[in-house]
């Protein structure tokens, strides 16, 4: 199939970008939409060209490495799918495609379609971590833990952290990373003892590394490679509100 | 003290716990347009009805409860708004815009809270002038006064006034608008109360939906149905 892709292009984190067109020929339909860049950069390559640089890794669609915003949607049409899993016969021959990096303040561009997300490992190191004796491994199920409880934790664990929801939300909000990361350790005991400091300090983190704030629109659920809910951000709400009382009364 | 301070500081300063407050003040006024609304709807039922009200309402708590209302009201009322500015700031702030814009399910009520509020604000100032205030119109004047059924003294004919107010088209085409963009800020708002709350789930977030659009909408349609009357079918004159 052969496309037009519209592709944004910039030298470094001070340059201003610009979207700049490029046609990619003969591109096999079972190609991923990474694998249909790599034709592109390598026909760049073999012209003398500098290669549109992109984040990538495992293209398996588990490490939350891959980004990219295809026709202004973060990893593009297909619904719980992340870039590296988007394959081209999702496209149609002859169509122009709109590439750009996971556009938001709190994520500078780095060169061309990379973004600094460094700001979300910064929220993690505020409270997304448990403080627990590593030493040896701990029986299975010496912690009762509720069905329930266990499948909520689970479901909220599953975000790889790839910032899809800031780019989509209308706020750039990192609300449905930061209460994803928050519940998995809210909803179980081994959570329980920091959970006051944990919600406190990741929102404070959140907030002073320049995200904006949810309105309530859900983007980021219809974007989330792993269909986080937005329960998450209703518990993290109401999380904050009681962490605040505890801290202030108690 | 100091530690108390300090936690209810942050929470001001904070993303949530502004949008905690913008709910709370959201709720207050959620719960004053059915009020507000019912005392209205009086107009159907006569002059005299109408008239009784407003004089049960100015003299409710001998005067005093329609000013803690007013207070009341008024604060949440700027809260509300002071809250919501600061936040939109704060997400202009934080965007950077795309070459391909595109939305996948966020709803054109949600996208237009602001420009929704600054109308109602708008609104609200010009309602206040026009039927409290009573600026540059003769509802104060002795023509406005009439005599109830009960009571010795003339009382203000609020009926009257209502009638007049909305004979005037400008006044009733702005209210229309008003009243129209209110019901559309109502949808997103109600919704948005119970998330931001912390108490919607998977399990009510249609329902809590769906509970918006259905509380928009009769507010709309009672709100609108009087300068309807009045305006298009020339109800009371």
């Amino acid at each position: 199939m052969n496309l037009t892709l519209k592709v944004w292009r910039q030298e470094n984190r001070k340059a201003s970008g610009r979207m700049e067109t490029y046609h990619a020929k003969d591109i096999p339909q079972e190609a991923s939409f990474l694998e249909m860049l790599d034709i592109v950069n390598e026909r760049i390559i073999s012209d003398g060209g500098d290669p549109i640089h992109f984040d990538h890794d495992c293209r398996e669609g588990i490490c939350g490495m891959c980004s990219l915003t295809i026709n202004g949607i973060p990893h593009g049409p297909k619904r719980a799918t992340t870039t590296c899993q988007l394959h081209m016969r999702h496209f149609q021959d002859g169509e122009t495609i709109w590439i750009e990096p996971f556009h938001a303040k709190a994520f500078p561009v780095l060169k061309d379609l990379i973004v600094d997300r460094t700001a979300f490992d910064r929220v993690i190191e505020a409270g997304g971590f448990i403080s627990v004796r590593a030493g040896s491994a701990v029986d299975a199920n010496a912690i009762p833990i509720p069905k329930q409880d266990a499948d909520l934790a689970f479901e909220a664990a599953a975000c790889i952290g790839c910032g899809a929801c800031v780019a989509a939300c209308k706020n750039a909000s990192a609300m449905l990373f930061v209460s994803a990361k928050a519940s998995h350790l809210n909803h179980l005991p081994q959570g329980e003892p920091e959970k006051t400091r944990r919600v406190l300090s990741m929102v404070a983190r959140m907030d002073s590394e320049g995200f904006g704030n949810c309105t309530n629109q859900y983007e980021c659920v219809a974007v989330c490679p792993k269909s986080i809910p937005a329960d998450n951000i209703a518990k993290l709400n109401r999380d904050y509100a009681l962490a605040t009382m505890k801290e202030a009364l108690l | 003290m100091k530690s108390f301070t300090r936690t209810i500081g942050s929470f001001w300063n904070s993303s949530i716990g502004k949008k905690i407050l913008v709910a709370l003040t959201g709720i207050a006024l959620l719960l004053f347009l059915p009020a507000h609304l019912a005392g209205n709807l009086l107009v159907f039922a006569g002059p005299d009805a109408l008239n009784e009200y407003g004089v049960w309402l100015h003299e409710l708590g001998h005067g005093t409860a329609i000013w803690f209302a007013r207070l009341g009201l008024l604060s949440a009322f700027i809260i509300h708004l002071i809250l919501t500015v600061q936040l939109t700031a704060a997400n202009r702030a934080a965007r950077t815009d795309y070459a391909y814009p595109s939305t996948v399910q966020a709803s054109r009520s949600s996208r237009s809270m602001m420009w929704s509020g600054l109308t109602i604000l708008a609104f609200i100032i010009y309602h206040l002038l026009h039927f409290t205030l009573r600026v540059g119109n003769d509802y104060d004047g002795e023509s406005y006064q009439t005599t109830l059924p009960g009571h010795q003294e003339k009382v203000h004919n609020v009926y009257k006034m209502m009638i007049d107010g909305f004979s005037w088209t400008p006044a009733s085409i702005f209210y229309l608008i008003a009243v129209t963009l209110l019901c559309s800020h109502l949808s997103h708002g109600f919704a948005s109360v119970f998330q931001t709350l912390g108490v919607r789930s998977s399990k009510t977030s249609a329902l809590s939906g769906k509970l918006g659009w259905a509380y928009a909408i009769i507010i709309w349609l009672g709100f609108v149905s009087i300068p309807i009357a009045i305006w298009i079918f020339g109800y009371g004159s």
